[in-house]
């Protein structure tokens, strides 16, 4: 009988880690004839920590938590930011614990989302008074917003709901109507982004349920519905975990950050920026391939990279890219017009952290990236995170809201000329 | 257990809301179920003694707010204001640590020890199992509670701050948790 190849390589792995790392098991077992080892987990095994090393450095690393008490306005330190000349940050609302994706209302309402907490927010902005208001609690991480025609789209881990007319209830919201739940309910990489694209469609990720393993068909994808959540297609395979989806304004190509494996090595993979150029048929890697050119070391051997679709960008090791957003407002210089914010929410599986900041794509005429270049830099200080950016919203005038889960803060960034001629 | 329950919701109604300066009058309340000396003797309630502070506060944080539910840690927590929960973290972590229970067979543990290996226990609750920022230590905890931790996590009835432990679970069977709880309870 023939053993996959991947699995005997496993196995093997498996057992000489475990000898070497577990010096009184051997004498044990000589003790206890009886004793039978623990299976070694399949290739499939579903963990966030599968293939992690068992190094004392490795051992220092874990999922980070942001704090679960917002940080107070006066004390969010704005001043460790570096922007180019000519922009200011400044918080346009705080106290709301694990602030992460946004959208606005016709009425101006500002939506915020939580992914650790069961909370949305509602910002009002009532003549330059702004209020936080709970709009929503008891949701099942709640982290995807859309709005659309009065309609607030809300996607929990494992259904989406819409409220139509909600800025007119914001103190008294009316439960929000099921539209689709044949969603999983996997918890790892469960959270959904959702954004409403110009075909007036749903679009949403499903992650994959682990770290690194063979997901089932329902699941490292994209899919996209309709408002009424009919007609579900699935339009890209292969995709780990999205958090991050925009529409190229002109070509109407969706864009798309995505986040890679960890516990492979300190700087590889790379995170990704995509396009998605063919619907339903694009193949983003997963778990074959990484970063478009690294082919996983368990599932990788035969096919390796052979058909995947390659990022438009690598993006950096476990950077942890969340909210793309293509500027299309008046406020910024020329150059910003139709580039791509991309937010670095920022490492945890590196000892060195990378990420914190927010970069500029600039894209040539044929849709792939010419350039990238670091725009908001700073919430790394001392491999320590003073703020993590999740997500960005362009407001009417052209000013960019940005969303912090650290300190629980939206921020609003504008540009003023007099900014960059005055000294 | 129920009596201990009734005692620590009436001492708690005596004592009313928290205050910053009545952390250390409240605390004794805390520890008449969790412990004098940051080791419990109350069956399924946790030890408390030398807790990460980070994860104390996500913990009361979450049972203030009803993200985690057990009875009367809501209750207890319910109004307690921000700074009062961060004022309990920092008092919990003070608390020395508990000890390791004694013995152990040895066939048990070695088993025991290859699953934590397996499941990289090790890894974010550190070799030691003392934790680090938001993961708690195991190092000391009751059998009895990191077992019911783990099996909660596993069905569902607990999540998680976030996915972390739900996801560690998912290719563990109960056997796994019974031995792995032997194990690190302990571990020394």
């Amino acid at each position: 009988m023939t053993t996959p190849i991947h699995t005997r390589t496993l196995l093997m792995a498996g057992l000489v880690a475990g000898l070497f790392a577990y010096p009184g098991l051997s004498s044990a077992q000589q003790q206890q004839p009886a004793a039978t080892p623990a299976p070694l987990p399949s290739p499939t095994t579903n963990s966030v920590l599968q293939d992690a090393p068992n190094s004392p450095d490795a051992q220092k690393l874990a999922p980070v938590a942001p704090p679960p008490i917002a940080t107070a306005a006066d004390k969010i330190q704005l001043d460790k930011l570096k922007l180019p000349k000519g922009f200011k940050l400044e918080v346009y609302a705080s106290g709301m614990v694990n602030a992460r994706s946004m959208a606005r209302g016709d009425k101006g309402t500002i939506f915020v989302s939580t992914r650790l907490l069961d909370h949305i927010y509602a910002v009002t902005d009532k003549n330059g008074k702004r209020e936080v208001i709970p709009l929503y609690k008891g949701l099942f991480r709640p982290n995807g917003l859309a709005f659309k025609d009065g309609t607030l789209y809300i996607a929990e881990l494992n259904k989406i709901s819409k409220v139509p007319g909600i800025e007119d209830h914001l103190t008294d919201p009316p439960k929000p109507t099921l539209i689709y739940d044949n969603l999983p309910s996997d918890e790892a990489h469960g959270w959904k982004y959702l954004a409403i694209g110009p075909d007036n469609k749903l679009y949403f990720n499903v992650g994959a349920p682990c770290n690194i393993c063979m997901p089932p068909d329902t699941h490292a994808q994209l899919r996209r519905i309709n408002l009424d959540g009919s007609g579900m297609e699935v339009i890209a395979r292969g995709t780990r975990q999205v958090v991050g989806l925009d529409f190229h304004p002109v070509s109407h190509v969706l864009y798309f950050s995505e986040n890679q494996r960890d516990w492979l090595s300190e700087d590889l993979p790379n995170d990704k920026l995509n396009r998605l150029q063919h619907p339903g048929k694009d193949f983003f890697g997963f778990p074959y391939c990484h970063q478009g050119d690294v082919p996983d070391p368990v599932f990788g051997w035969g096919r390796g990279c052979d058909g995947v679709t390659k990022p438009l960008a690598k993006l950096g090791p476990h950077v942890a890219p969340l909210g793309v957003r293509f500027y299309t407002g008046k406020m910024f210089p020329k150059e910003y017009h139709d580039a791509l914010f991309i937010v670095r929410h920022g490492s945890w599986n590196k000892t060195h952290k990378l990420g914190g900041d927010i970069e500029v794509a600039w894209l040539k005429p044929d849709g792939t990236v010419k350039t990238i270049k670091p725009f908001l830099e700073g919430f790394l200080q001392d491999n320590k995170y003073i703020g993590r950016p999740v997500d960005i919203l362009q407001m009417p005038d052209g000013a960019l809201l940005i969303s912090d889960d650290w300190n629980g803060a939206v921020y609003r960034l504008s540009y003023s000329t007099e900014r960059v001629s005055s000294r | 257990m129920r009596t201990i329950v009734t005692i620590c919701l009436f001492l708690a109604a005596l004592s009313g809301r928290a205050s910053a300066q009545n952390v250390s009058e409240k605390l004794p309340t805390c520890l008449a179920c969790h412990g004098e000396s940051g080791t419990s003797q109350t069956e399924n309630v946790p030890s408390l003694g030398a807790q990460n502070s980070p994860y104390a506060l996500i913990q009361l944080f979450m049972f203030r707010e009803g993200l985690r539910t057990a009875d009367p840690m809501n209750e207890m927590m319910k109004g307690v204001a921000d700074a009062d929960l961060q004022a309990f973290a920092d008092a919990i972590a003070k608390l020395p640590q508990p000890k390791a229970a004694e013995g152990g067979d040895a066939q048990r543990m070695a088993h025991g020890q290859v699953l934590a290996g397996q499941n990289h226990c090790n890894m974010c609750h550190r070799a030691d199992f003392s934790g680090q920022e938001n993961v708690p230590r195991l190092g000391g905890q009751r059998e009895d509670y990191l077992l019911k931790s783990l099996r909660e996590y596993k069905s569902g009835i607990r999540h998680g701050y976030d996915a972390s432990m739900a996801d560690v679970v998912q290719p563990m069977s109960d056997a796994d948790f019974v031995d792995v709880a032997y194990y690190i309870s302990r571990a020394k």
